[in-house]
């Protein structure tokens, strides 16, 4: 139970901070939208190839988001030398990943819904299969966090922060990228027997991801 | 290690409970990084170091447990309110809020409450840190130039949870380079150069003046007396 009260703790105060600088709200939810609203420039000389690649343009700009939230996660870390303050209290490494893991996965939660409704205005989109889609994204959303996580307190202590964590992340997360796409095109085309074994693959990996994640923060956290 | 070269090295102190030993020596002398080994924020890539009784090699997060660390930066968040850190600080070391609050009142800055971190001034920092290390309850406080940007108010708060570290069953490992201010309330002084530990005897007190010299001394008071 200590562990999981830990792991509240910091996703609280992760989600405190954030709520107080607004920074997932202004720029990082922005950024997100902004996306979104450039392909649908690039692509608005044809609506149906717009509508057709939506799932695919739309877990992009999430995709791009996820790298800003995560650098953000661990920028909060550097600034006073915080990164060692959370290693003195002796918190598990464990419990440490799921609480930052977590806050990530709030706001990317937040970040979809509001996409996600540019999505369906811009590229006028139906929607179909509304419970694969929650699925897909739940269980995509927490694969992206974890391995974003996990990526993070890599490169925490590197100089080259900002551009080595894209460098090492997106590589690894493209099955979710694959699986979050084919899934969310399956479901909003009416065929939600194609979208399962796509949404069993996210699943996969967010366990994976977690369990990864548990076992190798820690010690991630004082290598950094 | 710093790189390649070792920080401390040939580095022996021993300290009792309740003993306020201040670590003096030039800049570079590998103070905070015994402060910061004591912490287990550092490995221990040599030798042997035993904090409060636990192997710091084997068990570094029992060590950080029972250790608080006040150093050059706070550890603190700048968009929580000074109070969000505190118990932050207290509540992830298995500590609660009461404890956080009382930390707080102890160092005096229940009136910036509820300021954010990054508003605070440099003294207020100092004091944010010293209310973090005592809402960990440690047995062993590490203070790395804790007088530093503390007014005159700040250095009476450090010098009251010093002092009292002893009836608190409290040792403190204290570096510094004020060292009016920090002999003053450290039981012991060693230097550190070079990364060794070299232990100061304490000054033998000043001998006894002898007969003839007392009455040396009162003849020149009974001329000074005639001539006035």
């Amino acid at each position: 139970m200590t562990f999981f009260r830990d792991a509240l703790l910091v996703a609280g105060k992760d989600l405190r901070i954030e709520r107080r600088s607004r920074v997932a709200l202004q720029q990082i939810v922005p950024f997100g939208a902004i996306v979104v609203v450039l392909f649908a420039f690039a692509l608005d000389s044809d609506p149906t190839l717009l509508r057709q690649a939506a799932p695919g343009l739309f877990w992009a700009a999430v995709l791009l988001a996820v790298l800003l939230a995560v650098g953000r996660s661990f920028s909060i870390e550097e600034a006073n030398r915080a990164r060692d303050g959370l290693r003195l209290s002796g918190l598990d490494g464990g419990s440490i990943f799921l609480g930052k893991a977590a806050a990530v996965a709030v706001e990317m939660f937040l970040l979809e819904a509001i996409v996600g409704a540019a999505v369906v205005v811009l590229y006028d989109v139906s929607i179909h299969g509304v419970v694969i889609l929650v699925c897909a994204a739940v269980a995509a959303t927490l694969g992206l966090a974890a391995t974003g996580t996990v990526y993070g307190v890599l490169a925490g202590g590197l100089r080259a922060r900002e551009t080595l964590v894209p460098l090492l992340l997106l590589p690894a997360v493209m099955p979710v990228m694959l699986g979050a796409t084919r899934s969310f095109q399956a479901a909003l085309q009416g065929a939600p027997g194609d979208a399962w074994p796509w949404v069993q693959l996210l699943v996969a990996f967010a366990v994976l991801a977690v369990t990864a994640g548990t076992v190798a923060f820690g010690p991630l956290l004082e290598e950094a | 290690m710093l790189g390649r070269f070792p920080a401390l090295a040939g580095a022996d102190l021993e300290v009792e409970t309740g003993e306020v030993v201040l670590l003096s020596g030039p800049n570079g002398a590998g103070k905070t990084t015994l402060l910061r080994l004591c912490a287990g924020l550092l490995p221990l890539r040599a030798g042997e170091a035993e904090v409060l009784g636990v192997d710091l090699a084997v068990e570094p997060r029992r060590v950080r447990r029972a250790v608080a660390l006040v150093g050059h930066e706070t550890f603190c968040y700048d968009d929580l309110t000074v109070a969000e850190n505190v118990r932050f600080v207290a509540r992830s070391t298995g500590h609660s809020v009461e404890d956080a609050d009382a930390a707080l009142a102890r160092v005096g800055l229940q009136r910036v409450a509820d300021v954010a971190h990054g508003r605070l001034s440099q003294g207020q920092r100092r004091r944010l840190s010293l209310a973090n290390a005592l809402a960990r309850k440690p047995q062993l406080l590490l203070l790395d130039e804790p007088h530093a940007g503390l007014d005159e108010h700040g250095r009476d708060v450090l010098e009251e949870i010093v002092g009292a570290a002893p009836a608190e069953n409290r040792t403190v490992l204290l570096a510094s380079h004020e060292l009016d201010l920090a002999r003053r309330i450290a039981t012991r002084e060693v230097r550190v150069v070079g990364g060794r530990v070299h232990p100061i005897p304490p000054a033998a007190p000043e001998p006894a003046p002898s007969a003839a010299e007392l009455a040396a001394a009162a003849a020149v008071a009974a001329q000074a007396e005639a001539r006035a």
